[in-house]
């Protein structure tokens, strides 16, 4: 991954408390995992920038190096790697999500 | 496309101490799979950790042939517990 890449994305996750790089948007997600964490945003009320990947292949490739991670979606908090779909509907369904969100909301 | 006993295989031999692999096709279409996984490796792990120990005995599979893996990762005591 080159360095502009990795400088988008750290400005990214530095400037807003909750990244989703998915594929399609919040609105339009095109893949079911991205769109399960979608869902599990919309029911926190959480605010959050969606990045689509499917638009972005600088983004799309390194984003999994970037996290070391070798799927899509990747949540972010607080600038830091959250999971992807299944860990954060695992944290949501045992309730571990809403702290972290809620600190985000700050 | 990959077989769900390779995934399961390449699991059992990366994974230390793995000591239960369940590997199911979610779609029929040999690369959207879920898979449980059990060791004691995971002790002491967060969930992110404990995946990607798993992805790490994939290497480059996860993302290749195989599109999407829903992971479920359990110490053997957590296993227990849920087996109830």
């Amino acid at each position: 991954m080159d360095d502009a890449t990795r400088e988008r994305i750290q400005k990214m996750i530095d400037e807003h408390p909750v990244v989703l790089f998915m594929k399609g948007t919040k609105s339009f997600p095109q893949c079911g995992f991205s769109a399960t964490v979608v869902e599990v945003l919309r029911r926190s009320e959480t605010e959050f920038l969606d990045v689509n990947v499917l638009e972005d292949p600088a983004i799309r490739q390194g984003i999994k190096d970037f996290a070391q991670w070798p799927t899509i979606p990747q949540l972010y908090v607080q600038g830091k790697f959250v999971g992807g779909c299944d860990i954060v509907r695992e944290m949501y369904e045992s309730g571990e999500l809403s702290p972290v969100l809620e600190a985000a909301k700050g | 496309m990959i077989e769900a006993h390779e995934v399961e295989a390449k699991i059992l031999e990366g994974v230390p101490d793995a000591q239960h692999v369940k590997v199911e096709d979610l779609t029929g279409t040999k690369d959207h799979y879920r898979a449980t996984v059990v060791s004691s490796a995971f002790e002491g792990k967060s969930r992110v950790e404990q995946h990607k120990l798993v992805y790490a005995s994939l290497g480059a599979l996860v993302g290749g042939d195989v599109h999407a893996l829903a992971l479920s990762t359990y110490t053997p005591a957590a296993w227990a517990a849920k087996q109830g």
